[in-house]
């Protein structure tokens, strides 16, 4: 069979897939990303990121306003929301929109 | 950046028992399959015994307080309650993240669009086989197959997103490449290929289903390489065959650790299949709170920590991976629920295991006992 997996890149724009969602988890005090059998505790950064996937922003732009933000290197932050964004796309958890 | 959540994070070494993150909720034991694989008990709870609405809404609240993450609506076929949607819609918006398991018999277009209104997060839907005749035979229910294709597109339609579920068995283990290729052209996102245990109803039919080693073996090898081909397309969560296996698996994540479950009338259980360890006896929603049951009870406490394992898995360094396995196979199969589990390549049962497998597995004539109602 010949399907594609996306690929992802720092032109690309995507947003959590339905069924993949941030809760607060007020008994154990933490933010979790929930989808199918699976509970993520993220930290500062992921809750970050994770808010910053609106769909609207290509991941590029979404590093270049952290990086501005937080007064960090680009490129630092460029790998982090890739690696980041790449982990959660093999879980099938986004939605690449272009 | 991220951990798998599956305990209270942070505590450490400490012993006080996390809250748990899901709950099976057996809404009903009716259905109209009859799969010979069904890990239902053999008698089974009759509709007039079934929580009513309210108290199941009731037992959802509770569980949110306690801690659940996911909600799991189950049976039986959850799709026999009429009242299936106001249940969802109830879950849904205590911020349970709500998951209906189903055969997809009983749900139609209207009623997907209603439980995606609902705010149903995901829909696990189980085939038996990859073309009519195959997979109705196993369901024991003609025009099954025909249904769930159906069922698949109105919850692609609905935007619901999709697992497809897989037993796997002696019996049709040789069409799990196709079984894969299949919850893709479903638009599935995952697939759960789960090899068949012998809890309840299934232990009736060990003979006709256990697969060959030869089977269990090229079964792991399509699973990985179905992995690496499929990736970024399909996630493939994967339960291998146990009695062929060197280690036992982590039932349920161990015991009184991650989940629970409530069977139809509302007894709560720490696995499926605890009913069938006849020292324990079990609390239900009706009489207690489900937290005094999570934290309290004598049932869920029995197998926690590590004083109740045999002195074999207490010096064991595995004994934290998978906690001496699981605790009703140690009753079915070593006649102790507290033994080691007789999978265990360090159980002194492991040869004997291994023999009957083989037996097993060799029967050819072995004919499909299906689930009786
Ligand atoms: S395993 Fe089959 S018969 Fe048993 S409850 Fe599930 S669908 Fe029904
Ligand atoms: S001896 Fe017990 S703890 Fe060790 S691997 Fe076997 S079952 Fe697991």
């Amino acid at each position: 069979m010949t399907v594609e997996a996306p690929v992802i890149s720092g032109s690309s724009v995507v947003k959590l897939a339905r069924g993949v969602r941030l809760r607060e988890d007020s008994v154990r005090g933490r933010t979790v990303l929930l989808a199918p059998e699976r509970a993520m505790a993220l930290d500062d950064i992921a809750v970050a990121i994770v808010g910053a996937l609106d769909g609207n922003r290509s991941l590029d732009q979404i590093a270049a306003d952290f990086a501005e933000t937080f007064e960090a290197p680009v490129g630092e932050i460029a790998a982090d929301v890739m690696a980041f964004v790449q982990e959660l796309s093999i879980r099938r958890m986004l939605e690449v929109i272009e | 950046m991220t951990e798998t959540l599956t305990l209270a994070a942070d505590t450490g070494r400490d012993s006080r028992v996390p809250p748990p993150m899901a709950m099976l909720a057996e809404l009903t034991h009716r259905c109209p399959l009859a799969c010979p694989y069904c890990s239902n008990p053999i008698a089974l709870m009759p509709a007039k015994e079934e929580l009513s609405t309210k108290e199941w809404i009731g037992v959802f609240e509770q569980a949110a307080d306690l801690g659940v993450l996911h909600l799991h609506l189950s049976g039986g076929e959850p799709a026999a309650r009429r009242d299936l949607v106001e249940l969802t819609q109830a879950a849904a918006s205590l911020g349970l993240y709500t998951n209906l398991i189903t055969s997809g018999v009983g749900l139609t277009a209207a009623r997907i669009e209603g439980l995606a209104d609902a705010g149903l997060d995901h829909i696990q839907l189980s085939i038996q086989g990859v073309s009519p005749e195959s997979a109705d035979r196993i369901s024991g229910y003609g025009g099954s197959y025909e249904r769930k294709i159906a069922v698949a597109g109105w919850v692609a339609d609905a935007g619901i997103p999709l697992t497809v579920n897989a037993v796997c068995h002696r019996q049709n283990m040789g069409e799990l490449d196709e079984m894969i290729e299949l919850a893709i052209r479903l638009k599935a996102r995952r697939i759960e290929v789960a090899t068949v245990q012998f809890h309840g109803w299934a232990e009736r039919n060990k003979g006709a289903l256990l697969p060959t080693r030869e089977q269990a073996d090229r079964a792991s090898q399509t699973v990985a390489e179905a992995r690496e081909k499929y990736q970024g397309i399909l996630v493939i969560d994967y339960v291998p065959a146990d009695y062929h296996s060197t280690y036992p698996k982590a039932c349920m994540g161990g015991w009184g650790r991650v989940g629970l479950n409530v069977t139809p009338s509302g007894r709560v259980l720490p696995c499926h299949a605890a009913e069938t360890i006849p020292s324990l006896s079990f609390d239900t929603v009706r009489a207690g709170s489900l937290a005094k049951i999570w934290y309290e009870s004598e049932a869920f406490n029995a197998y926690r920590g590590e004083d109740w394992m045999p002195e074999l898995c207490r010096a064991c360094e595995r004994k934290t991976i998978d906690f001496g396995g699981c605790r009703c196979q140690a009753m079915a199969l070593a006649g102790d629920s507290s033994a080691t589990d007789p999978v265990c390549i360090r159980s002194p049962l492991r040869e004997r295991l291994t023999r009957k497998a083989d037996q097993l597995s060799a029967e050819s004539s072995a004919a499909l006992i299906y689930r009786g109602r």
